[in-house]
């Protein structure tokens, strides 16, 4: 996210109620309160578009893809592929080839971890980062159990940044593979993932950037940051759930196996041996999920259409108003500090669990995240059982800061 | 070590406290704040929880607080429990379960709709099954000790 800066106060002003608008599900009640999304961290909410787009694929064009010799076929498959376009351009790709389409994230970092086998061998380091989540964490653990590697984590430091120092220290000549979150889900600190992968990539690292936080809050530009291979959720980008996306560079992607087996990453079957499909297909087994990638289509799409840095802007802003309202709150904390963050705030108060925290919250009409955000290790590092995370996206409003924490407010004199 | 029987029935919770005292209680409290402030101080009578059993084998495993269960048979077959939690809400919570299920039979204690009693009480959705906070499991761990039993 770009700073802050007063040219880009001066621009015209980010409608954030015609912004909301466009979001049916935010126009309800909760527990008779007006609704207060600010979990959108777990899961952002879809805009009219995004409906519209899959309703219209089931309702004139489905068909299953790249096969049937006939006009819904073509429809379904030209939607499909569009989607698939509309990804390589939002992520500025070189090619729609290095797209491959998955569940989720999480299936992408599967993905590659499982292709990348062939090319470990016992004392192989994986560099990873204690701020991640599980599944930038797991996926490499059965890597290293399978190939006799090992798993390093980057320190943290007490802000909630990633401790260059660490990273130094860490990335040696057995490091194999770099593979690191661009925004932490537990603080919301952007990390400066492109100097990394530069220094990696110096070495001959293979790098890996966990999208899923990121591409909520800014466009990344794989071909920027250099890496070798880019993931994210839709459903983190207003978008369906069921759908992510891998980025990998070509030659990458040409020398890993296949992952799954099946039909369409075939190109020719046989008992005698059987040859496997191109890039991109090569790694989508079976029909895939077409009206959801439509769908994601539909909400970079949508995206485009609104003002990028306006709507950085009001983030900032949501995150500043934020920042200054802590103080109200007596025993409030906010774990990760870091300079450089998306608009999201982690706490904890003094004398309350954080799940007391959510369940009261609800109790007022507001959403937020309690636990431990799938980040144990950095939960275990600050030493607490978890935290209450609110999590903002450019659709809320700073009215909406101001009710989260009147009624954390409330909730501290309920206590007292 | 072994926690004594007195710690268990000393508990005013499911004794002196009975769920028409609670229903009585959410009758005259009509806001949410209200509510919660008396479930709050509800948690509060928690008897004190003894060290030595926060063990994994008392743990119930839940989502998001840490909870712990122990339970105690009387001379007369009456189940008494005691519950733990690092939140303060499910303290409160696990407080009314107590008033519903401690000082019962393990029959009659089988008998008691614990749903229904949440139902009433305008808080079932914190014992649903996809409310991720233990409360569930919790029920399940004094069903499962009651089953064992009245077997």
């Amino acid at each position: 996210m770009s700073t802050l800066s007063v040219a880009k106060i001066t621009q015209p002003l980010f409608d954030v109620h015609a912004v909301r608008r466009d979001f049916p599900i935010l126009s309800q009640q909760v527990n008779g309160k007006p609704l207060v999304y600010l979990d959108n961290g777990a899961s952002s909410q879809r805009p009219e578009a995004v409906l519209q787009a899959m309703d219209s694929y089931y309702r004139e064009m489905h068909s299953n893809v790249h096969r049937g010799a006939h006009t819904l076929a073509d429809r379904a498959t030209s939607a499909f592929e569009g989607a698939r376009k509309k990804v390589q351009q939002f992520l500025n790709a070189p090619s729609a080839r290095e797209i491959i389409w998955t569940r989720g994230a999480t299936e992408a970092i599967n993905l590659v971890a499982n292709g990348l086998a062939p090319l470990l061998k016992p004392g192989d380091e994986i560099l990873l980062s204690q701020m991640e989540h599980h599944a930038n964490i797991v996926p490499w653990q059965m890597l290293a159990e399978r190939t006799g590697a090992r798993v390093l984590p980057i320190d943290v430091t007490p802000e909630g940044e990633l401790d260059m120092d660490s990273f130094h220290s860490l990335l040696s000549e057995r490091t194999r593979i770099l593979a690191i979150t661009h925004v932490s889900n537990a603080l919301g600190t952007v990390n400066p993932v492109a100097d990394m992968v530069a220094k990696a990539k110096a070495q001959g690292v293979i790098t890996l950037v966990d999208g899923a936080q990121a591409v909520p809050h800014f466009q990344p530009d794989v071909q920027a940051l250099g890496c070798d291979f880019y993931v994210f959720s839709a459903h983190k980008l207003f978008g369906p759930t069921g759908i992510g996306v891998l980025y990998g560079k070509a030659e990458l992607l040409e020398a890993m196996p296949p992952w799954q087996g099946g039909g369409e990453m075939i190109e020719r079957v046989s008992f005698a041996g059987t040859t496997y499909n191109t890039l991109p297909y090569k790694f989508e087994a079976g029909t895939p999920a077409i009206a959801e990638a439509v769908g994601l289509g539909a909400a970079i799409d949508y995206l485009a259409t609104l003002d990028r840095d306006a709507m950085e802007a009001a983030e900032n802003a949501l995150l500043q108003r934020a920042n200054e309202l802590v103080t109200s709150v007596p025993g409030m904390t906010v774990i990760g500090t870091a300079r450089h963050k998306v608009p999201l705030i982690s706490f904890k108060i003094d004398g309350l669990h954080p799940s007391d925290i959510g369940t009261l919250l609800d109790q007022q009409g507001i959403a937020i995240r309690a636990g431990h955000h799938c980040a144990m290790p950095l939960m275990e590092y600050y030493g607490l059982p978890g935290t209450a995370r609110a999590s903002f996206a450019f659709y809320n409003t700073l009215e909406e800061v101001e009710q989260l924490f009147a009624a954390l407010q409330k909730i501290q004199r309920l206590f007292t | 070590m072994t926690t004594s029987a007195i710690d268990f029935t000393k508990n005013p919770l499911g004794t002196s406290t009975t769920m028409e005292d609670v229903f009585d209680a959410f009758e005259l409290l009509d806001d949410w704040e209200d509510r919660y402030a008396f479930i709050i101080d509800l948690g509060k009578q928690l008897p004190p929880f003894p060290d030595s059993e926060r063990n994994e084998k008392n743990y119930v495993h839940g989502c998001q607080s840490q909870v712990w269960l122990i339970h105690h048979y009387e001379a007369d077959g009456k189940l008494f429990l005691l519950i733990d939690s690092d939140a303060i809400i499910v303290r409160g919570l696990a407080a009314i379960i107590l008033v519903a299920l401690n000082n019962h039979e393990p029959r009659e204690l089988l008998a008691i709709d614990i749903d229904e009693l949440f139902e009433r009480l305008d808080l079932f959705r914190h014992i649903s099954p996809t409310r991720g906070n233990g409360l569930r499991s919790m029920i399940s761990k004094i069903r499962d000790i009651a089953s064992t039993e009245a077997a």
